[in-house]
């Protein structure tokens, strides 16, 4: 079992981390975040493999792996 | 549960003014985790461009220096020689690098002076709006090239990276990608090669990234990815060049 965490403030919406998670389990949100970008959100149900993908394109490093 | 991937010590925890999905955040992210990983923080001195990375030092917790435009590696040079205790290295988009700089990059790796050079080629000036680079593929539309550009003309894309390989000084030059996380790993692991090769004093080393700029390629962050990879390594073979 694994676990990311992201940074919803420091996040632009690029999106890059939904377009590279092999289980889909990060997705577009539907709220803003200070900044006003639209920033991720990681489905709680699913089960993350802490490949770290999202985290390695992430260019605003906003985004933390746990295994 | 161990954490496996946080920030970098060597990046700070502030939030940078890239666009949503530019290369220039994983680049900046990859030297810091090298410098952590080598254990050279208190010794590395970077050397900011003038671009889109003009505030590169407000970003890396470790000294820095500014360069006018295009002269990043003849400050380094400077810094290198009076400092050779420390590690320098210069960061370069590619009209800092191959347009105005050309002459201080061209003699600085000839000299083969014992420096690391990551080299960003976003085909493109993103800092002033998008014209036309050294670098723009044949056909690409930009602010200067309104009906994209033309070989005769305009000049072809510029392979700088293949011209400095010639040159006695240079030890190493590879060309990286940023296309997906598999890329990225590669391109942290050839940015590292260049860094190891100063610290054993082996000179010159330059790595060149295809970067994307979402922004005045007029694409979505992931088509920008997609592009580097579809596109722009027709022209620019990925590899290790020397
Ligand atoms: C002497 C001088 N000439 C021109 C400029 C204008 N200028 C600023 S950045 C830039 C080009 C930036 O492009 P690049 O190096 O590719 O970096 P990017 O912004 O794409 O990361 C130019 C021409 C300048 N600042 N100084
Ligand atoms: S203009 Fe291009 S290179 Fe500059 S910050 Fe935006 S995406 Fe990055």
């Amino acid at each position: 079992m694994a676990k990311v965490i992201i940074n919803r403030e420091r996040c632009k919406g690029c999106f890059l981390c939904v377009s590279v998670c092999p289980k889909r389990l990060i997705k577009k949100g539907s709220k803003l975040n200070k900044r006003g970008s639209n920033f991720v959100e990681i489905d709680p149900a699913g089960v993350c493999v802490g490949c770290a993908r999202c985290a390695i394109i992430c260019p605003d490093c906003c985004i933390e792996v746990y295994k | 549960m161990k954490k496996i991937f946080t920030r970098p010590e060597a990046l700070k925890d502030a939030p940078n003014h890239y666009c949503p999905g530019c290369g220039h955040g994983i680049a900046h992210r990859l030297i810091a985790e090298i410098v952590d990983e080598t254990g050279i923080r208190e010794r590395v001195i970077g050397v900011a461009p003038v671009g889109c990375a003009v505030v590169a030092y407000d970003y890396w917790n470790f000294d820095c220096s500014e360069a006018a435009h295009g002269r990043a590696l003849a400050v380094a040079t400077a810094i290198k020689r009076l400092r050779p205790q420390n590690i320098v290295f210069t960061y370069q988009g590619d009209g800092d690098l191959a347009a105005i700089g050309t002459n201080e990059t061209i003699h600085a790796a000839n000299r083969g002076e014992n420096l690391t050079v990551i080299f960003i080629n976003n085909a493109i000036y993103g800092m002033t709006g998008g014209q036309m680079a050294p670098t723009t593929l044949v056909g690409q539309k930009t602010a200067t090239t309104p009906s994209g550009r033309e070989g005769k003309g305009h000049g072809y894309p510029l392979k700088i990276s293949e011209i400095l390989s010639l040159l006695p000084g240079v030890c190493y030059v590879e060309r990286v990608s940023f296309q997906d996380p598999q890329h990225v790993l590669k391109a942290k692991a050839a940015i590292k090669q260049a860094f190891l090769n100063q610290i054993k004093g082996q000179g010159f080393s330059l790595v060149e990234i295809l970067s994307p700029c979402p922004t005045y390629w007029g694409m979505s962050p992931k088509d920008a990815l997609d592009w580097t990879r579809d596109v722009m390594q027709k022209e620019f073979p990925l590899g290790k060049i020397k």
